[in-house]
C-alpha cells in the first residue's frame, strides 16, 4: 500500500458540499454497480422505460381522438384487422389506441398513489420512532389496525362513497395502502437513531425535525424506495380492479375500465378473446416490471434475503 | 398481529416461576387475554368506522332506496322513520353498535330482508370457495417455496420464483375471464368444459350434486389458486433460505441423514413457522379477495352479494359487509396470535 498525500490533501481543500455531493455519486454508482447484476431487475427496468416511453408518446403514437365515442373510425366490435390491429370495441374505436392511452392513466393513478401511501407511512413511521412513548404507543396500535382493514374492501367502501374521479381513485389507494411502510420505517427509525451519531447530533444542539429529516429520513429514504416500488405494482392492479367494478372515472379509458367494457359488450360469452386478452397482459407486464424492480433493489439494499438473480 | 412486539410484553408478563408448567401456563393465559382484548378493541374500531363511513356518502340514503322513483314526502318521511335516520347523530351510533353487537346488522335497501339473514345465506358458498382455494394453494406453495428454496439459484427455483411473481402481477378478474373464454365459453378446437358461472346446475341429488358442485368449483379455484400461490411460496422460500445456513443442519448432515431426511425433519418445521402466520392471514384476507372471483363467475357467496350491494348502493348491505369482512381478518389474525406460542414455544411464554 502506497501512501498518496495529494488527493488527500486535495479533498481538504473541498467544500463540505461537494464532498456531499461526490459521496452520492459514489453511492450511487455502486448500487447501480449491483443492480446491473440483477438479471431480472434489468428486464423490468427496460420494460419500464419501454412503456413510459409510449405512455408519454401517446397523442404522437396514436392521435389524441381514439377515445372519442362519437366519431369512432371503425364499426363496433370488429376482429383484428390491418387497420385495427387489436380489433375495436362496441364503440368502434380502436383498441389499440386505448390500450396506448390507457398506460397513462394506470402509471398515473400507480405512481401517485404508491407515493401517498409512502408518504403518509414514512411521516407516520419517522415520528413514531423518533418521539417513542406513549404517543409512538398510540401511533402504532392505529397503524396495527389498519393493517388488519382488508385493504381492497375499504378503498372499494371508499371510492363508492366519494364522487368518482381519478383523485378518488389514488386518495382510496393511498390511504388504505400505508401501514406496512410505517411498520418498516418505525422499525428502521428505532435502530438508526441508536447509533452514536444521533447523540452527538443531539449534544451538538440538534433538534428533533433536524434530527429526523437530516440523519433519520436519508437512512431510511432507500428502504423506502424499494417500498415505494413494490407498491406501485399493488396500487396498479388495485386501481385495475377498482375501474373494473365500475369505481373509476367513466370518462377516462383505463385498462381496467376497458376490461369493464369487454364484459359489459359480452365478449365474454362471444369469445371475443383479442379484445380481452390485451388490457390484462398490459396490467401484468407492468406490475410485473415494478415487482421485479423492487425486489432487485431490496436484493441490493439487503443481500441477506436471497432473492434469485 | 405483530408475534414480534407480543415478545417483548410477554417477557414483562413473564412471573419469576414461569419455569414450572403451571406458570407458563398462566403466562400463556394471560397472553390469551392480550390478545383477546386487542381483538375486541380492534372490532370495535372496526364498527366506529363502518358507522361514520357511510354517513358522510353525500346525498339522500332514502333517495337511494327508491331508485328515482315518484314517491310523495309523506312515504319518504315514513321510510326515514322506518331505518331511524330521523334520529339524532348519537343515536343512531349508539342504537347502531348495541344492535351489532347483539347481530342485527340492519335491513337492505335492495332485498328488503335483514342483512344478517342475507350474510348467513351466502356464507357457506363464501367459505367452501375460499376454504378449498386456501387449502390447496397454500399446499403448493409450501411445496414449491421448499424446492425452490433447497435448490436456490438453480434453473428450477428461477423458473419456479419467476412463473409464481407472473400469476401473482396478473388481476385475478382478468384470468377468470379469460378461463371462461378459454375453458367455458370453447376458443378453437377447445370444446366448453366447464359451466361459465353458478354453483350448481339445480336438477342433481346426493353423489351427482357433490359432483355437480365440484364442477362449478374448477374454475374459481384454479384462478384464486393461480393469483394466490406465490405470496406462500416466497415467504417459504426466504424463510428456508435463512435457516439453510444454520449449524444444526450441519450437524444433521454430520450424522449421516441424507439430504430428503435433513430437509424433512430439521429445515422445513423451522421455517414453517412465519408460514402459518401467513395462511392464517391469507384466510382472513381472502373472503375479501375473492369478490372479484366470485363476481366474475357468478358465485353466489359473500363477494358477489358486495359487488351488488355496490351497484346500488344498498348502504347496510355493504356497511354488514364491511364489518364481516373485517372480522374475518381479526378472527384470524387472533387465531394465528394464539397458535403460534404453541408452535413455537420461544414465543409468549
Amino acid at each position: 500500500m502506497t501512501i498518496t498525500p495529494v488527493p488527500k490533501t486535495a479533498r481538504t481543500t473541498r467544500s463540505a458540499r461537494s464532498l456531499a455531493w461526490a459521496r452520492r455519486r459514489g453511492s450511487v454508482a455502486r448500487f447501480w454497480r449491483s443492480y446491473r447484476t440483477h438479471r431480472a431487475g434489468l428486464f423490468g427496468l427496460g420494460a419500464l422505460a419501454l412503456i413510459a416511453l409510449i405512455a408519454l408518446a401517446a397523442p404522437l403514437l396514436v392521435g389524441g381522438d381514439v377515445q372519442s365515442v362519437t366519431n369512432a373510425p371503425g364499426t363496433a366490435l370488429e376482429s383484428p384487422s390491418a387497420e385495427f390491429p387489436l380489433g375495436t370495441d362496441q364503440f368502434g374505436r380502436s383498441l389499440l389506441g386505448l390500450l396506448v392511452w390507457g398506460a397513462r392513466i394506470s402509471l398515473t393513478v400507480g405512481l401517485l398513489a404508491a407515493a401517498l401511501s409512502v408518504a403518509i407511512g414514512t411521516l407516520v413511521g419517522i415520528t413514531a420512532g423518533h418521539y417513542g412513548g406513549w404517543f409512538s404507543t398510540v401511533i402504532m396500535r392505529i397503524t396495527d389496525w389498519f393493517l388488519v382493514m382488508p385493504t381492497l374492501v375499504l378503498a372499494i367502501v371508499l371510492a363508492t362513497v366519494m364522487s368518482r374521479s381519478v383523485w378518488t381513485v389514488i386518495l382510496a389507494i393511498g390511504v388504505t395502502s400505508w401501514p406496512t411502510t410505517a411498520r418498516l420505517v418505525r422499525a428502521q427509525t428505532i435502530a438508526v437513531e441508536s447509533r452514536p451519531y444521533i447523540e452527538r447530533a443531539k449534544a451538538l444542539g440538534g433538534g428533533h425535525s433536524h434530527i429526523m429529516t437530516r440523519h433519520v429520513l436519508p437512512n431510511v429514504m432507500p428502504l423506502v424506495l424499494a417500498q415505494t416500488t413494490l407498491g406501485i405494482s399493488t396500487a396498479i392492479l388495485t386501481e385495475a380492479t377498482l375501474a373494473f367494478l365500475g369505481l373509476g372515472d367513466p370518462t377516462i379509458v383505463s385498462w381496467g375500465g376497458m376490461l369493464q367494457d369487454a364484459r359489459e359488450a359480452g365478449a365474454v360469452s362471444s369469445g371475443h378473446w383479442w379484445y380481452l386478452a390485451p388490457p390484462g397482459i398490459a396490467i401484468a407486464l407492468v406490475a410485473l416490471a415494478f415487482t421485479l424492480c423492487g425486489r432487485a433493489i431490496e436484493a441490493v439494499l439487503n443481500p441477506k434475503l436471497g432473492v434469485a438473480r | 398481529m405483530s408475534t414480534t412486539s407480543t415478545t417483548g410484553t410477554a417477557a414483562v408478563v413473564r412471573a419469576p416461576e414461569a419455569r414450572t408448567t403451571s406458570g407458563s401456563a398462566r403466562a400463556y393465559l394471560l397472553y390469551v387475554a392480550g390478545r383477546l382484548g386487542g381483538a375486541a378493541i380492534s372490532l370495535l374500531a372496526v364498527l366506529v368506522t363502518s358507522f361514520f363511513l357511510f354517513r358522510i356518502i353525500p346525498g339522500d340514503p332514502v333517495k337511494a332506496m327508491t331508485h328515482g322513483m315518484p314517491t310523495s314526502a309523506e312515504q319518504l318521511a315514513s321510510l326515514r322513520r322506518q331505518f331511524g335516520l330521523d334520529q339524532p347523530m348519537w343515536q343512531q351510533f349508539t342504537d347502531y353498535c348495541g344492535k351489532a353487537l347483539t347481530g342485527d346488522l340492519g335491513t337492505s335497501y335492495q332485498f328488503h330482508a335483514p342483512v344478517g339473514e342475507l350474510i348467513a345465506q351466502k356464507l357457506p358458498a363464501t367459505l367452501l370457495l375460499t376454504g378449498v382455494a386456501v387449502v390447496i394453494y397454500s399446499a403448493i406453495g409450501l411445496w414449491l417455496g421448499t424446492r425452490s428454496a433447497w435448490r436456490h439459484g438453480s434453473l428450477g427455483d428461477k423458473v419456479n420464483t419467476g412463473m409464481a411473481l407472473t400469476l401473482w402481477s396478473v388481476p385475478s378478474f382478468w384470468l377468470g375471464l379469460l378461463l371462461i373464454i378459454t375453458f367455458s365459453v370453447g376458443v378453437g378446437p377447445i370444446p366448453g368444459l366447464f359451466p361459465t358461472g353458478g354453483m350448481e346446475s339445480g336438477d342433481k341429488t346426493g353423489f351427482a350434486y357433490i359432483g355437480d358442485v365440484a364442477h362449478h368449483m374448477v374454475l374459481p379455484v384454479i384462478t384464486l389458486v393461480a393469483v394466490g400461490y406465490a405470496q406462500t411460496l416466497l415467504v417459504m422460500r426466504s424463510s428456508l433460505l435463512d435457516e439453510m445456513g444454520s449449524d444444526y443442519l450441519t450437524t444433521a448432515r454430520a450424522k449421516g441423514l441424507r439430504d430428503d431426511a435433513v430437509r424433512r425433519r430439521h429445515a422445513v418445521p423451522n421455517a414453517l413457522l412465519p408460514t402459518v402466520t401467513m395462511v392464517f392471514i391469507n384466510l382472513g384476507h381472502v373472503a375479501a379477495g375473492s369478490i372479484l372471483v366470485e363476481t366474475v363467475f357468478s358465485w353466489p357467496g359473500l363477494g358477489g352479494l358486495f359487488y351488488q350491494a355496490l351497484s346500488v348502493p344498498d348502504l347496510p348491505l355493504v356497511q354488514g359487509l364491511f364489518v364481516v369482512f373485517a372480522g374475518a381478518m381479526i378472527l384470524m389474525n387472533l387465531l394465528a396470535d394464539l397458535l403460534y406460542p404453541l408452535l413455537d414455544p420461544r414465543v409468549g411464554r
